[in-house]
């Protein structure tokens, strides 16, 4: 039977991206339906009534979401290029810092770029707390995966691309200060691997995308 | 395999150590239930668990596992002579892992919210609807699951059964101290009756709280959570 899978993204979207590298990784054909979140298609609305968000997979007309579920679909349903390890305190283990990266880190990084004042420097601490749980992740290993890029080089890939622009954007150091060496090799090598290189959102786009965002945050923050 | 090579760190009235429990439960595995004081950690979940320093934490051979709902998918993996607790279908697994992670990320938050959040009787109806909508999600879920059986399971109970039945007790804490109705036969039949089967099958009904003990429970620590902060 043929398979038909396409996915669901924006342009920048750090979640969608993972998608699209398993894809990638895993040597599957898909087509990319590009969206407008603001201007979302009915088609999303329909596949995901819940959140509207994406990235949505859908494989043979039926919908996956969210990006770690997805994820975990696309391991077990294409077994070439395997992105989990097989041993299951392993599998838990990547799981636990997938749930960590998005739920602890990037909520943090998020808050350090849009906070002001206090709240801002508290939220500088708990990154710097974060990052040394992801920096102490990476003893020994080139990739979170170890030899090869796999599902928690994925889920923390995001920082790859979009630290440098956030600290181009805010000018926090956030990990451009060296305190972090393993993680900015892993980032390093993360982006130079091929099929992670050849699908970088644009930088300059990124750029004006995020500054956009941190004037809204600053402008609807009340003076202090 | 001894009980002692199987520890859980928790306490009886969290929901998220019940998600553990009732995965042993399915297992037939044998574990050593060690229950933190309320109020204080114990050294042995500030190792076991630094990042959220929070129970539950099953140990297994001296290695932590942490996140309820990770623990859940490691006991099934782990223990593959006993009834799977994840469906065998990939699309199925999505589809229990999509509800069980909106479950945490959306709705469970909005229970909490009648209680410690909501003050003052609009906040309060707007955090009741959010639980109510949440439900009614479910309630539309539920039979593209089941697949003709009394669970999202099937004929027993699994992965999201847990994620949500764990929560039933609190549910009802939450209808007595609030005096609002949550759990709605009018509104979400499937679900109603699909409770009651969750509570009485035989991995669950040991480790759900009564109603009243763990209302008793709720008070003492709404007191605290109200009372001036010991530091």
């Amino acid at each position: 039977m043929a398979e038909e899978v396409k996915l669901f993204r924006n342009w920048s979207s750090p979640f969608a991206l993972r998608i699209v590298w398993a894809l990638k990784l895993k040597g599957i054909e898909y087509e990319t339906i590009l969206e407008d979140l603001q201007n979302k298609s009915s088609l999303l609305l329909q596949y995901n009534p819940v959140h509207k968000k994406v990235p949505v997979l859908l494989h043979n007309g039926k919908p996956i979401l969210e990006s770690l579920v997805i994820l975990e679909y696309i391991e077990e349903t294409w077994k070439q290029h395997p992105l989990l390890p097989e041993d299951p305190f392993e599998k838990a283990t990547a799981r636990f810092w997938a749930r960590f990266n998005d739920e602890k880190l990037l909520p943090s990084i998020r808050d350090a770029s849009t906070k002001q004042g206090k709240e801002q420097e508290e939220a500088i601490v708990q990154v710097e707390e974060n990052l040394k749980y992801v920096e102490e992740k990476l003893k020994g290993n080139v990739f979170f995966g170890g030899e090869t890029i796999g599902y928690l080089d994925l889920a923390f890939g995001w920082l790859a691309n979009l630290v440098s622009v956030l600290e181009e954007v805010t000018g926090l150091s956030l990990t451009a200060s060296g305190k972090f060496p393993l993680l900015s090799a892993w980032m390093q090598n993360f982006s130079d691997a091929p099929v992670i290189k050849e699908c970088w959102p644009p930088r300059d786009k990124l750029i004006i995308k995020y500054q956009a965002m941190i004037e809204k945050y600053t402008a609807v923050a009340a003076p202090k | 395999m001894s009980t002692s090579d199987v520890k859980l760190l928790g306490g009886w009235p969290s929901p998220f150590v019940m998600r553990a429990r009732i995965a042993l439960n399915i297992k037939s595995v044998d574990y050593e239930f060690l229950q933190e004081k309320v109020g204080e950690k114990s050294e042995l979940l500030l190792k076991s668990n630094p990042v959220y320093k929070k129970i539950p934490v099953l140990i297994h051979a001296d290695k932590p596992i942490c996140e309820s709902l990770i623990i859940v998918q490691y006991i099934d993996e782990v223990w593959t002579s006993g009834p799977s607790i994840l469906p065998s279908d990939p699309y199925d697994r999505a589809i229990a892992r999509f509800w069980a992670a909106y479950i945490d990320d959306k709705w469970f938050p909005s229970v909490r919210g009648i209680a410690l959040i909501a003050e003052g009787d609009e906040e309060k109806k707007e955090a009741v609807q959010e639980v109510a909508t949440g439900l009614e999600l479910l309630e539309d879920a539920f039979p593209k699951c089941n697949k003709g059986g009394n669970f999202f399971g099937g004929e027993r109970i699994g992965y999201l059964d847990i994620a949500l039945g764990c929560f039933l007790a609190w549910l009802r804490v939450t209808e007595k101290l609030n005096n609002v109705k949550l759990l709605d036969e009018a509104k979400t039949p499937n679900l109603c009756k699909w409770a009651e089967s969750f509570c009485s099958d035989a991995a669950v009904k040991d480790v759900m709280p009564e109603t009243d003990k763990l209302l008793g429970f709720a008070k003492v620590l709404m007191a605290r959570f109200k009372a001036p902060p010991a530091n």
